[in-house]
């Protein structure tokens, strides 16, 4: 593919496992895969009860690398054992949090690690069917999913009696059109049933009323990627890969003004210091760090004085920020955070679904606001009006983009608002020329 | 797909019938089958709403719950019976316990939660949400057509901030025509989808979608920047702002000039109430924004547009008397003398039975209650008919022998039935609001609808089974179902299956079961499991009060038979004179004797027997007298010696009965100079023949016929307070003479016998220009 570039990065501090097989010759292949202990997990599991392979999930720690975190065994346990309609897998995707491409080399290097986890969590929970939701950008990994799909139905690990255990299991991909809104799970079922990618109202939540009305499990690629090696290695040795009740690695992917971007593994709770400094190589062109986005746009950003925190769910959680989907997005001391929140609020306006009104009308205004304040026509009480319709979007919106339009907005204008004030006072952006992130 | 008779014509209703295993919930966050239902069996809950304790049944909305407990919450998404959105955010309440504000429309009640919907965080989101809905609005309600009754106004009047904080350019799209009647005009959209819903769920076309996103996001129709629908204009009149309007009343008005009178409408046999908005004596708009009568706001577009024939430079308004063979425009002091003198000489000449008398299906029970009367005892004769649009007097007799009690269906159990069966008509056409009925207890009651047709018909879409048939085949069938014929098909036999497991069905029926078929039906159908109830579908307002009037040559008003002593003498002593005791002509034998000679006179109320039975116009010539009493020159009233100029249904009080047998209230709403309704004319004419009836008003006539029509002792309270009140005939008149007798016309949604040809707003949409096998 011209112009094409691996997003993995390479450091000695990382621990791989979801990644392990990254960088082998024809590491998409069927037979890598199980010269590498491919499907011995799917073997294992086959041959216990389903509910041990949930009890088994839900001890290791394993939480949604989606951007929630809710812990996914929990989330299997929720689906009812018996069903009148059908029950379905749905792996998500739909990667498309700035600053996040975790994803990508997960179904791009290792698609049968994907197919696995999916056959598993398809039997933890009973069901026959499964899809995978890819992104609409991502249509060129289509062909690698779809190729090792179709090796996994020839070698028995697809269909009908999968490896002779009489459990029958079916999987598909299928595109989205380009849109953010649809990695929101509810939306995703509905744009996967045919539908405009809305949200759906929970309760009732998806893993009792999901895809066609039945209980479904909606998993981030990375979750399920991490589900064999649990099986495989067992749910105390994954636990103890990270920190308590934050159990394995996580895919991190470095981005913005950093001398080594990619994507690291790295066990959870490692420091975002040390993630910076030593894995990333510290800020490029060794400049002084401004501020950190710990977990892609949508997570509150952190202030260089605040980077000494541990990176798993809690800790970031605590220093008043989320872990999110695993984009650390660095920024050093030339960026405009006025410019960074009009960028941010750009793609929340652009990608807002338009179903409710405080996302529909507020991501719009606050992108024309920073737009125009930024443009020099600053007036003395926008940061006041900014804040108080950021917190207005705050918390009533159907879903969470709302939230995860106002939530970086409101720490940049608390945070930085001595900028905002600096801007009033010039008349004139102070970092003229600074990109951050793309305009395109 | 076999060549069909009836041309569906709507793109729409060629679409396949809904997948039945396909959980589908459109463009909606919640299926119909999904949203909660308040189970009013169950045990109430109780709960707490701004200190109030309210008890109510579970699965009920906490909107709803506080709307119980007379606690307003503002909502523009939530509208009850539709799915709910959760979009408008308008309804965002505190309840304890619970982190965030809660939507009060998804927020299914529960034992012991504790609600506010006055705490200022509350207050505040509504201000918030009200601000943002008027960012990109463009606050043009001076001259808005929804300034006055627009839900925003008026929350952004109670709720909302006095100044903007919005310093940005407003975002702006171009007003588009939808259609002649429907214009859409995006900045003032709210979207809170209401017009999408009702469209899909409510009347089942599903003309709009949603189209861009975000900021941009806008409604639009389905055939890119046209609608090709029903044209009912729901979708106007469920909008809370002025986003859709009206293509007939936008920039016309404000809302506070008019003067709102409610009446019902006066097309088909549904009955629908309608608030007929008048302003310098012309009628500007029709809606039912106030949920009268049990079509709540469901109008079809002959109820919503359609009465734009009142106002129509053709209408007759003065009489036409026939001199040198030219009509030439005369006075009623003229005219009225001249129909006397006339009928006096050919009833003196030839006999009464030489005159005979066809009545009208839209005029009112007290106008046909008098016809009647007139014909009988003041020219004295029972040549009387009127075009029958569905046999409701074999229905009548029917009943009456199997001794049934409460078998005659209405409108509003149609909605709540637990199954139905509809055999022939198309009501999606002829019935739109049965229709609709149809759809709401499919939709919200889980109800099995079965059909029973020689057509391919939209309602298919809804139905459990169908039984398509050969053309004609319907009687056939009833007749198989019923074990009177041996030629029972598969279908047939599924679905006397089927039925034999129901609970109470309610059977539909159509023109194509009439006479000796309509007794096998309800004998057949008195048989199924529970209480079977039966609705027969007449074509116009009150093609069932005609035959309940006994506008029939050998009925009685009441169904009495004229052969039946007993009920002749009962009318004869409240009439005071005798009835002649041989049958008269039925409509057939009327046009036969007018083509023969035998018939001399004939008078015509609110009919145009030429084009409803093909009747040649010439043989009108040989009659030595004719009267047609119309609002529009007809094919008819073309040949008639005198012509009388009548008044609509929007310029006359009287009641009307539904094709159920609900008896409803019809209101004068304005005035016609030189017209005059049929009750004035026969008081009139009936004093020049030396017949001065007591008779002052029509409810003067209403009091006789409830003292005196069997089956019509209804509680005039319920009635003037604006019921639908159910009537119960029993008699036993006789059998049908011939099956030619009772026929349908077949309108379509956008024709309604003679008037919709004076209807701009019907004959102005294109979906009406498309095939369709009615008469007119």
């Amino acid at each position: 593919m011209p112009g094409y570039h691996s997003p993995m990065g390479n450091s000695p501090l990382e621990v791989k496992v979801i990644s392990k097989r990254f960088g082998l010759p024809n590491s998409s292949s069927l037979d890598v895969f199980v010269q590498h202990d491919g499907y011995q997990a799917l073997k294992k599991a086959l041959a216990v009860k389903p509910e041990d392979v949930i009890n088994e999930v839900k001890n290791s720690g394993l939480r949604g690398r989606g951007g929630a975190g809710f812990n996914t065994g929990m989330k299997w346990s929720f689906v009812p054992k018996q069903s009148a309609k059908p029950k379905y897998v749905v792996c998500n995707a739909d990667e498309s949090e700035p600053g996040t491409c975790k994803d990508r080399p997960l179904m791009e290097y290792d698609p049968h690690q994907l197919i696995e986890g999916i056959v598993i969590a398809g039997y933890a929970i009973q069901s026959h069917q499964g899809f995978i939701y890819v992104r609409g950008e991502y249509r060129y990994l289509l062909d690698i999913v779809d190729k090792a799909l179709a090796e996994a139905y020839a070698a028995g690990f697809l269909g009908k009696n999968i490896q002779g255990s009489g459990f029958d299991f079916d999987l598909c991909t299928h595109t989205g059109a380009g849109a953010y809104e649809c990695g929101e799970e509810t939306a995703l079922l509905n744009s996967l049933e045919g539908l405009r990618g809305y949200p759906r109202i929970k309760p009732p939540f998806p893993a009792v009323v999901g895809l066609y009305g039945g209980p479904t499990v909606v998993n981030n690629v990375e979750t399920l990627s991490n589900v064999p090696h649990i099986l495989l290695n067992g749910a105390d040795w994954y636990s103890k890969l990270g920190s308590p009740k934050n159990g394995g690695t996580r895919l991190f992917c470095l981005s913005g003004h950093i001398a080594r971007p990619g994507v690291y593994e790295l066990p959870m709770g490692f420091p975002l210091r040390r993630i910076i400094e030593e894995v990333g190589g510290g800020v490029l062109g060794g400049k002084k760090l401004k501020a950190v986005i710990p977990g892609g746009s949508s997570c509150p950003v952190l202030t260089a004085d605040e980077i000494d925190v541990n990176m798993d769910y809690d800790s970031v959680a605590k220093a008043g920020s989320m872990l999110g989907s695993g984009g650390v997005v660095v920024l050093d001391e030339d960026t405009c955070m006025v410019k960074l929140a009009g960028r941010i609020m750009r793609f929340y306006a652009h990608e807002s679904c338009g179903w409710c009104i405080p996302c529909r009308e507020g991501t719009s205004w606050l992108k024309h606001l920073f737009d125009r304040f930024h443009g020099g026509a600053a007036l003395a009480n926008d940061p006041d009006t900014a804040l108080d319709v950021s917190m207005n979007i705050l918390g009533k919106t159907l879903c969470p983009l709302g939230d995860a339009a106002a939530m970086p907005t409101i720490s940049i204008l608390k945070k930085f608002r001595h900028e905002f004030e600096e801007h009033i006072k010039l008349g004139y952006c102070p970092y003229e020329k600074t990109v951050v992130m793309s305009e395109k | 797909m076999k060549e069909q008779t009836h041309k569906s014509p709507f793109v729409i209703l060629d679409m396949p019938p809904k997948q039945e295993n396909l959980h589908v919930p459109g463009p909606y966050t919640r299926s119909p089958s999904l949203s909660p239902r308040a189970n009013p069996a169950a045990e109430p809950v109780t709960l707490t709403i701004n200190g109030k304790e309210v008890k109510v049944p579970p699965g009920t909305l906490v909107i709803e719950a506080a709307k119980q407990a007379g606690i307003e919450i503002p909502s523009y998404c939530y509208y009850p019976g539709l799915t709910l959105q959760g979009a408008c955010r308008m309804c965002l309440v505190a309840i304890e316990k619970m982190p965030k504000l809660q939507t009060a429309c998804t927020t299914v009640v529960a034992s012991g939660m504790v609600v506010h919907t006055e705490t200022e965080e509350v207050k505040n989101a509504r201000k918030a949400m009200l601000e943002f809905l008027l960012t990109n609005h463009p606050l043009d309600c001076p001259v808005c057509d929804k300034g006055g009754e627009c839900e925003l106004q008026d929350a952004v009047f109670r709720y909302g901030a006095a100044e903007t904080r919005f310093m940005e350019s407003k975002l702006h799209h171009e007003e588009k025509q939808f259609s002649n009647l429907v214009y859409y005009d995006w900045p003032r959209c709210i979207l809170c989808y209401r017009c999408v819903r009702v469209c899909d769920e409510g009347l089942d076309v599903n003309a709009y979608g949603i189209g861009f996103r975000g900021a941009h996001s806008e409604i639009i129709p389905n055939q890119g920047e046209k609608l090709e629908c029903e044209e009912c204009g729901m979708c106007i009149d469920i909008c809370p702002v002025g986003a859709l309007t009206s293509g007939t009343y936008r920039y016309k008005t404000r809302p506070w000039e008019l003067t709102y009178t409610g009446t019902i409408c006066n097309h088909c046999g549904d009955g629908c109430k309608t608030t007929l908005a008048i302003r310098n004596n012309v009628i500007i708009r029709a809606n039912n924004r106030d949920h009268s009568g049990s079509n709540g706001e469901f109008l079809c577009v002959k109820g919503r547009f359609g009465w734009d024939f009142v106002n129509h430079d053709q209408r007759l308004t003065a009489p036409l008397i026939r001199k040198n063979g030219r009509q030439e425009t005369s006075t009623w002091e003229e005219a009225l003398p001249m129909v006397v003198e006339r009928l006096t000489a050919v009833i003196k000449e030839h006999g009464p039975s030489s005159v005979a008398v066809i009545g009208s299906n839209r005029t009112t029970n007290e106008e046909n209650y008098l016809l009647g009367r007139f014909a009988r005892t003041v020219l004295g004769t029972n040549n009387l008919d009127h075009h029958r649009t569905a046999d409701f007097s074999s229905l009548v007799g029917a009943l009456t022998a199997a001794d049934a009690d409460g078998r005659y269906a209405t409108i509003e159990d149609i909605a709540v039935a637990s199954s139905i069966l509809v055999v022939g008509n198309d009501p999606t056409h002829q019935h739109p609001f049965i229709a609709y009925q149809i759809r709401q207890a499919v939709r919200s009651h889980d109800a099995h609808l079965y059909l029973l047709n020689s057509q391919e018909i939209k309602l298919q879409r809804q139905a459990k089974q169908v039984v398509t048939v050969a053309a004609g085949g319907e009687a056939e069938s009833i007749r198989a179902l019923a074990g009177k014929s041996s030629t029972v098909s598969d279908d047939l036999g599924t679905l006397q299956e089927n039925l034999r497991k129901e609970s109470g069905t309610i059977i539909i029926f159509g023109d194509e079961i009439r006479g000796s078929d309509v007794t096998t039906l309800v004998q057949w159908g008195l048989t199924l499991p529970g209480q079977t109830r039966f609705v027969a579908l007449g074509d116009y307002a009150n093609s069932r009060g005609a035959a309940d009037m006994g506008l029939l040559p050998d009925v009685l008003p009441g169904y009495g038979s004229l052969a039946d002593s007993t009920a002749c003498a009962q009318i004869e002593s409240a009439w005071g004179a005798k009835i002649p005791a041989v049958s008269g002509r039925n409509i057939r034998s009327i046009l036969q004797g007018v083509e023969s000679g035998e018939i001399k006179a004939l008078l015509v109320f609110g009919s145009n027997p030429v084009k409803t039975f093909s009747l040649p116009k010439e043989h009108l010539g040989k009659l030595a007298f004719l009267m047609v009493a119309e609002l529009f020159p007809t094919e008819t009233s073309e040949a008639a010696d005198v012509v009388l100029p009548a008044t609509s249904f929007a310029e006359k009080s009287g009641t009307v009965t539904n094709t159920c047998g609900q008896v409803q209230v019809l209101k004068k709403t304005m005035r016609k100079a030189g017209t005059r309704s049929d009750l004035e004319i026969l008081l009139a004419l009936a004093r020049l023949m030396g017949h001065p009836w007591s008779y002052r008003t029509a409810d003067d006539v209403l009091r006789e016929i409830i003292a005196h029509v069997p089956g019509y002792a209804i509680a005039l309270p319920n009635l003037l307070v604006g019921r639908a009140v159910q009537t119960q005939p029993a008699g036993t008149p006789p059998a049908l003479a011939s099956t030619d007798l009772v026929f349908s016309s077949k309108d379509s949604l956008f024709t309604s016998g003679t008037v919709s040809r004076y209807s701009w707003a019907l004959n102005s949409v294109d979906e009406a220009k498309k095939p369709h096998g009615h008469i007119f």
